[in-house]
């Protein structure tokens, strides 16, 4: 392990680099930039084809199409151009494709703000993909490696989510593992593909007598990669020496109050449970959602707390309403607050933090 | 002949597309992989668990293909493996909702085979306008109380060659071995390839469902749709601008059937004042490669 200091966003280029894709499509948007920009500099070192094409729904498109004919592909976006993407991310796992994205989490327009909130991919919950959180540009480096693992093996696409700003261009010592290491944890397989020695049809029309039944079986893919989720973490952890949490941390979870969050405001969180005041449960892997990990990791608390960076309009924040339905599906009853809060980069300080936990019901800070 | 795209499709009796896309896979031969929009060509060829594709094929979206094919051509170039990626979309798909990713594609020349089947009009969704129906045809969103269309037509084989493309072409349904010869010339070359393919809607169009072939003769014959290709730059019609009256063409059609008189004097304007241009443009021997 070598460690050196690096951009949060240099780093994730270079480990996406090192997992030998075939093909990295992208087009620029802020706070994600610097992967693609890196990755193009760095390209003639590694010969993946690199597509800088004209709009984020066809960086996806193009990654699908890769993705068809048997390669390894990558895209990173932020924000607008993760919903441009949106139809596109439903046909990937409608298809069962595997492919990565990485996502610098980015604030959604109107107003504009270049600044970060989950809004973005918070959004693209129900499209099928498996979407994890990470802390810290270390973990985003370690989960983006694992991502292809998973994505190849569940045939479900992986989002990789980053803090915008605070991950991407955070500045912080980082060990990216050698190609050849990386090669040995995630060697290329072979899958069915566009081929022209054995002519198969993806992508097909499917009637009523088969839709359903079809979805039925990607959602029962979904559940099912939890396990996949869970090996390549432990397989990582293994190889590479560094602890992974493959669904979710629990730190200093030993008091009756819990802060539950995701990404880099759980990390800080932890300043608040150094005082003792709370433990913090860090939800990293939102989909598939970890029910049984955190029904563990709540039994016996007396108050909840929820803290995150988005909201579903016209009813709460989405990680509070996962965690309120499955507090009722294990008939644990502690006192819940959900808090929204970081919204378009608006600040999130310890002293907040600590006046979430005096907040009754559900409030905005 | 060999027949890559096989019995048993959904598309309704007499339809231009179905025969172009037989003899565009039959030019093409095997080594092929086709890259399909959403729209009448995918949804009569792929209903699960059945295909009518008897090469590697692949469907995402609707306006997105012209990206999906730059993913599986530059896959392709990286694992070394063997194929003409070949793009098949209509009109809607091509001229207007996938029209940026298209622009895109050509404008990085990525090596792909992109054949539209141009039946001037949303066929799939029931026959909506499209930016490829023509001047004062009836569609279901410009219909004959309307008057039909008010605009011209989007010229896509020249938005092409704007972009300085190795090859642009159109070609028709009814004239098969001009088709195929261009489909055989575009596959020999690299980059991105536009076959731009003129092909009658029965149902859209409003015709005898054995007339489509016929129609799309006519339409060559009076000028409305010309065959020339674009190769390397230089413009070349395949065969004379036809002169034949518009109106032979337009009474064939039930879509033309409300235009009033002073409508049909000026598509007859229209298609008489195309000839001289193009034979302009064929005599200047001018190289579009070099407008960029």
């Amino acid at each position: 392990m070598t460690e050196k200091i690096m951009e949060g966003s240099i780093a994730v280029a270079h480990a996406v680099a090192r997992c030998s894709p075939d093909v990295v499509a992208a087009f620029p948007i802020t706070p994600s930039t610097h992967i693609p920009q890196e990755l193009s500099r760095i390209q003639p070192e590694y010969g993946f084809e690199f597509v800088p094409v004209e709009a984020e729904f066809s960086a996806i498109s193009a990654v699908f199409g890769a993705s068809a004919a048997g390669g390894r592909a990558f895209t990173a976006t932020s924000s607008q151009g993760l919903l441009l993407m949106h139809e596109v991310l439903f046909a990937a796992s409608g298809t069962r494709l595997p492919m990565v994205m990485v996502v610098a989490n980015r604030a959604i327009s109107a107003p504009l703000s270049i600044w970060n909130d989950w809004q973005d991919s918070i959004s693209q919950r129900d499209a099928g993909w498996i979407q994890l959180y990470c802390k810290n540009s270390q973990e985003t480096v370690d989960a983006t490696i694992q991502a292809f693992k998973i994505t190849e093996e569940a045939r479900i696409p992986v989002m990789v989510c980053f803090d915008g700003f605070y991950l991407t261009h955070e500045i912080s010592p980082i060990d990216v593992p050698e190609k050849k290491e990386i090669d040995a944890y995630a060697p290329k397989g072979k899958r069915d593909s566009l081929d022209v020695g054995d002519p198969k049809s993806f992508g097909c029309y499917a009637t009523p007598a088969y839709y359903q039944d079809m979805k039925k079986e990607q959602d029962d893919a979904l559940f099912a990669s939890a396990g996949i989720i869970e090996k390549h973490a432990g397989k990582f952890a293994e190889k590479f020496g560094r602890p992974q949490f493959a669904f979710i941390e629990e730190y200093k979870n030993d008091k009756d109050a819990a802060i539950i969050s995701m990404g880099s405001l759980a990390e800080e969180a932890e300043l608040v449970a150094d005082e003792g005041l709370a433990g913090v449960v860090r939800v990293k892997c939102f989909r598939p959602f970890p029910r049984d990990a955190l029904k563990k990791a709540l039994q016996g608390k007396k108050r909840v707390v929820i803290l995150e960076k988005d909201v579903s309009f016209g009813f709460g924040g989405a990680l509070a309403t996962e965690v309120k339905s499955l507090l009722f599906e294990a008939g644990l009853a502690p006192e819940v607050t959900s808090i929204i809060c970081g919204l378009g980069g608006k600040d999130v300080s310890v002293k907040n933090i600590k006046e979430a936990l005096q907040e009754k019901g559900s409030a905005w800070m | 002949m060999t027949e890559l795209f096989l019995k048993g499709h959904r598309a309704c009796a007499g339809c231009g597309s179905v025969l172009a896309l037989r003899y565009v896979l039959e030019a093409l031969g095997k080594d092929v992989i086709v890259v399909n929009a959403t729209g009448c060509m995918e949804i009569i060829s792929s209903q699960y668990p059945e295909s009518n594709w008897g090469v590697p094929y692949v469907h995402c979206l609707f306006e997105n293909t012209a990206s999906v094919a730059t993913g599986v051509s530059r896959a392709l170039k990286h694992l070394d493996k063997e194929g003409t990626v070949v793009v098949i979309g209509g009109d809607g798909a091509s001229y207007d909702i996938g029209f940026g990713a298209v622009s895109g594609a050509m404008e990085r020349n990525e090596d792909i085979l992109y054949v539209c089947y141009d039946n001037e009009a949303y066929a799939n969704t029931g026959l909506q306008r499209s930016g490829a129906t023509p001047f004062g045809s009836a569609t279901t969103t410009t219909p004959s109380e309307m008057g039909g269309k008010g605009e011209w037509k989007k010229n896509l084989t020249f938005i092409a060659a704007a972009h300085a493309v190795p090859y642009a072409a159109a070609a028709s349904v009814a004239f098969l071995p001009d088709l195929q010869a261009k489909l055989k010339k575009a596959k020999q070359k690299k980059g991105f390839r536009l076959v731009n393919v003129h092909a009658p809607c029965t149902v859209g169009w409003k015709i005898n469902p054995v007339k489509a072939v016929e129609v799309a003769r006519k339409a060559v014959e009076c000028g409305l749709w010309n065959l020339f290709e674009i190769d390397d730059g230089k413009f070349k019609l395949s065969r004379p601008v036809g002169e034949a009256p518009v109106a032979e063409y337009l009474k064939m059609q039930g879509r033309f059937k409300h235009l009033t008189p002073k409508q049909v004097e000026t598509i007859e304007e229209h298609a008489r004042s195309v000839k001289p241009e193009l034979e302009k443009l064929e005599k200047a021997n001018v190289n579009f490669q070099r407008f960029l």
